[in-house]
């Protein structure tokens, strides 16, 4: 018997509504205590395409995707004979019974249970409109059935997909009891997985997408203008902004809003309005992927030198252009962190989880704030568009960090003031809101050279100084950021990785553990790199540094950054094939290069 | 003087004149541009606008620099080319008090900025917009703009083989709720309109000509200034009436158009040649078209409709600007947090 430990992958095709029957899929096995880590393979098409979902249970509860799969649902003609040959052996098989099973579809080191899931919708599910939905919640009663989830915990997990729609459980529970009846009858089990209600691992913990975690970071900062421009990954991020604007921040009585969410004409319109009410005081946003991030190039220059707030989430995908839209990538980390032209650089933060997703979307804000700058949050499709199993999100216990703000009657106490001053030393001006009424409130916001006190200067000093004020404004911001997680026992050999590529390390760590090579850890959390990040390096032979994308970025902006004496000791570990990195992707190319240190030819 | 009467020097903010000027502007002598700022600054003046309300926005270009020229107190932002419409926005949407005035250029608007225009006034951003419309690029040394007249030939003998953008018909046509176009030379014909545009609730565009002394006002040019003297249409001569005060000036009747603003103020529309109602877009965009095929430059307010809601009100905006909310304001309760999060279970 294999109990809890399994990967669970439905191949369907994209439109036929199997998501929501994926979804309750996992929702069901998390209410029996067994941690899960759902994943959605799909394509950048709105109905047709091959669509695949994986649910990854796990008694250790890790959270990233595993190669081997150990039960497939096929009901997919089009990918039938692609899926078969990646269940591992011993494995199992639902699918259509009308599938023909000859050549690589034919194997006999795994067990097959043919359904008649057509034939029965037809027979079974009147509504024809209907009859494609609820055909894969036909394959769930069938999976509950074969693993032995009761059918009271799919109700419950029908519930909260449904939330208050009585009659839609009560539809779709009919369909999944075809399906377990069906195997009851028919399918003696001859599979050796099995689920077993487990305690201590789930209670507590909830179900939320990165991008929701994100979009509730952005409510709970008090951001109250959102521009965008609709781009996958990222568009469920403002769609979410939207939703509880909507619930929560709406006057009952007179219908008023307090936020205005703006879908620009482009990701140029988007930036500009950021930077615009920014400029005017509020907290403001904007969510895209790569080819946005592009098109935001200039509108960053001059919110990094005129030292205007904004934050601009971006959850990466497979790029070039528009590359692969639904696939995920870490590559966008070097462009961002420099994005536009000339001296620019740019405080990037790197969520990990959805509690991160969350507390560091919020923290954007006071960071932008307070240091008066674009700050970007560089999440990923896979954290911003999957199921994350996580603690509730945690009530913020501060209040908002608006940063050196003067106001009216900080003016008239004030001797002088310059907007582009270094008052603290700490690289940091103070600036004033337009609206504050104080003779001396005003100056003038502009790209083109200038002074301490705003005005027009094409000095040579005057630039070098407001340039290298810049500079020290960063080394302030690279104390402010979010450290690091470090997980040391004084080994040799290190990982550093960041964002989601953490979910594979953690897994990675364990077997690399169980086979005897011990590793430490650092996760990089943010741009500017922390000295941390620089002593941890120095601290060991070895550091693998693990991320998602083909050149290396952060290995790149590493090397480029590390005293010369530490360079060697890095070497660089990438997956970039558009699915998430899962724990072999990092073992195998670690063992091979450990082995070439270790025994030198 | 009655006792309460305000000094005769200041205006209605108890301001005076000189508070409504800018730095010392380092445009060329004579640049449209700058007869456009002295007009600007006695409208502001006489609108009695408080500096610190004022946002004044701009692209790039020599006459997005001009922002820097006038009232000094008030903020500024010089952002990038052509895409001031987003920055007004944004700047707009957080604070609703701020009077924005946005001044852009003809190849700021009408080449790289033409989308960022077309949606500002999809809309309805409450802002005056303004195009100090020269024909062709000033600050990058004399190219050809989008604005610039099919024929018309620059200063080096190219001439311009592309069909014009008519920015005021365009916006007519995109549903703009305050269209006029008027020439820098005009102080009397501007003021008005100007007053008139900053009481308007909505975009309100103003296309000025302003011919270009050093680069587009030789013969030829369609936009210098004897062209544009020669072959102004003057629709009517306006006169702006702050709200409340009394029309003191005895109009015929039958010869005067009237369009009141929310704020009770008024524009007199005072016809000089022919019978036109502005409140009808079809016929502002055949009195454009053939006034073109005439060669003529119609000037006035072409377009008006005090009617339509401007971007604050139509996404329903609190009075209290969102930049001044507090996290008491927008957070989430606690208990409403709670619920939220038992809901992901
Ligand atoms: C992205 C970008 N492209 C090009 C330029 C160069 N540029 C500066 S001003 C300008 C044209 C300005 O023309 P217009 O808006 O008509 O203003 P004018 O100078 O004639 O008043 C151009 C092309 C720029 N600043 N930014
Ligand atoms: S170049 Fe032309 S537009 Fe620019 S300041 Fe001189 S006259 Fe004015």
């Amino acid at each position: 018997m294999q109990i809890n430990d399994l990967t669970i992958r439905a191949a369907t095709v994209n439109g036929s509504g199997s998501q929501s029957a994926n979804l309750v899929l996992a929702n069901a096995i998390f209410r029996l205590g067994i941690p899960v880590a759902p994943k959605n393979v799909f394509p950048s098409n709105i109905e047709g395409l091959p669509t695949w979902f994986d649910v990854r249970v796990s008694p250790q509860g890790y959270q990233c995707r595993s190669r081997e799969i150990d039960i497939l649902v096929a009901l997919n003609p089009v990918t039938w004979h692609a899926d078969v040959p990646d269940v591992k052996p011993g494995g199992a098989i639902i699918y259509e019974e009308s599938y023909a099973v000859t050549g690589v579809t034919q194997r006999n080191d795994v067990v097959y249970y043919p359904v008649p899931f057509a034939k029965m919708a037809k027979e079974q599910i009147p509504d024809a409109a209907l009859r494609k939905y609820l055909t894969n919640m036909i394959y769930v009663g069938a999976l509950a059935e074969l693993l032995g989830i009761g059918e009271e915990t799919i109700e419950a997990a029908l519930r909260a997909q449904f939330k208050r729609k009585l009659s839609a459980v009560d539809t779709n529970m009919n369909a999944v009891r075809l399906g377990m009846n069906y195997v009851r009858e028919n399918l003696p089990k001859t599979d050796p997985y099995k689920l077993e209600p487990m305690t201590g691992l789930t209670e507590g913990l909830i179900l939320m997408e990165g991008n929701t975690a994100a979009a509730l970071g952005c409510v709970m900062a008090g951001c109250t203008v959102a521009a965008w421009y609709p781009i996958t990954p990222s568009s469920s991020l403002c769609e979410s902004f939207i939703q509880y604007c909507d619930r929560y921040r709406v006057d009952a009585t007179t219908g008023e809003r307090k936020a205005a969410v703006l879908q620009a004409e482009d990701e140029l319109a988007a930036i500009g309005m950021v930077f615009g009410a920014t400029w005017a005081g509020a907290r403001a946003m904007t969510s895209t992927s790569g080819p946005g991030l592009s098109l935001m190039a200039e509108f960053a220059g001059l919110g990094y030198y005129a030292e205007l707030p904004g934050v601009i989430f971006d959850i990466q995908r497979a790029g070039p252009s528009t590359g692969l839209p639904t696939r995920t990538m870490q590559g966008d980390v070097a462009f961002a962190y420099t994005l536009s032209h000339g001296d620019t650089k740019h405080i990037v933060l790197l969520p990990a989880t959805a509690i991160e997703a969350y507390e560091f979307a919020a923290q954007a804000f006071d960071l932008s704030d307070r240091f008066q700058t674009p700050v970007f949050v560089l999440s990923d499709l896979d954290l911003g568009m999957n199921l994350w199993m996580t603690e509730p999100l945690a009530y913020p216990e501060r209040g908002f960090d608006r940063g050196k703000v003067l106001s009216a009657a900080d003016l008239e106490a004030a001797q002088s003031w310059g907007r582009y001053r270094d008052v603290d030393s700490d690289g940091i001006p103070y600036r004033t809101l337009p609206g504050t009424n104080h003779p001396n409130a005003g100056f003038f916001t502009r790209g083109s050279g200038h002074n301490e006190t705003a005005h027009y200067s094409e000095d040579p000093n005057v630039y070098r100084n407001n340039l290298d004020r810049l500079n020290r404004k960063f080394e302030t911001a690279r104390g402010a950021v979010p450290k690091p997680v470090v997980e040391e026992s004084g080994k040799p050999t290190a990982l550093i990785a960041y964002g989601t590529s953490h979910h594979a390390v953690v897994e990675a760590r364990d077997r690399l553990h169980a086979a005897g090579v011990e590793t430490d850890y650092l996760r990089v959390r943010a741009l500017p790199f922390t000295p941390e990040v620089f002593e941890f390096i120095e601290r060991h032979e070895r550091v693998y540094v693990v991320e998602q994308n083909r050149d290396g970025q952060l290995y790149g902006l590493l090397r480029a950054e590390l005293p010369a004496r530490s360079i060697e000791r890095l070497k660089s570990i990438r997956h970039y094939n558009g699915v998430p990195i899962d724990a072999s992707a990092i073992i195998d190319p670690l063992m091979q290069l450990e082995q070439t240190e270790l025994v030198p030819a | 003087m009655t006792s309460g009467a305000p000094p005769a020097n200041v205006n209605s903010a108890g301001l005076t004149r000189e508070v409504y000027k800018g730095l010392a502007s380092t445009l060329c002598a004579g640049c449209g541009h700058n007869s456009i700022t002295n007009h600007l600054i006695k409208a502001l003046y006489e609108y009695g606008v408080e500096p610190h309300k004022l946002a004044k926005m701009s692209g790039i270009g020599c006459s997005s620099k001009t922002p820097a020229y006038f009232v000094e107190r008030a903020h500024g932002f010089n952002g990038v080319h052509g895409r001031m419409p987003s920055l007004a926005t944004g700047a707009k949407i957080a604070n609703r008090e701020l009077m924005v005035l946005g001044i852009s250029g003809d190849g700021d608007t009408a080449s790289i900025g033409l989308g960022q225009y077309c949606h500002m006034i999809r809309r309805n951003v409450d802002c005056t917009y303004i195009i100090e419309d020269n024909g062709c690029y000033g600050l990058t040394k004399g190219q050809f703009s989008a604005t610039a007249d099919r024929g018309s030939v620059l200063k080096k003998g190219q001439v311009n083989e592309f069909e014009t953008i008519d920015v005021c018909g365009l916006a007519i046509e995109l549903g703009a709720t305050f269209v006029a176009r008027s020439f820098s030379g005009d102080g009397k014909q501007l003021i008005p309109l100007l007053q008139a545009a900053f009481s308007h609730r909505g975009t309100a565009v103003l296309d000025i000509i302003s011919p270009c002394v050093t680069f587009n006002d030789h013969e030829g040019s369609t936009k210098s200034y004897s062209y544009v003297k020669e072959h102004h249409a003057i629709l009517h001569t306006p006169d702006y009436i702050v709200g409340g005060q009394e029309i003191t000036v005895d109009y015929e009747p039958g010869t005067v158009q009237e369009v009141e603003f929310d704020d009770g103020s008024r524009i007199l529309l005072r016809k000089v040649e022919i019978d036109y109602d502005p409140t009808d877009s079809v016929a502002a965009l055949t009195m454009l078209h053939e006034g073109r095929g005439r060669g003529e430059l119609v000037t006035g307010l072409l377009y008006i409709n005090v009617k339509a809601h401007d971007l604050a009100a139509r996404e329903n905006l609190p009075q209290k600007p969102l930049a001044q909310l507090n996290e008491n304001e927008l957070r989430i309760s606690r208990e409403d947090w709670s619920k939220l999060m038992e809901s992901f279970k």
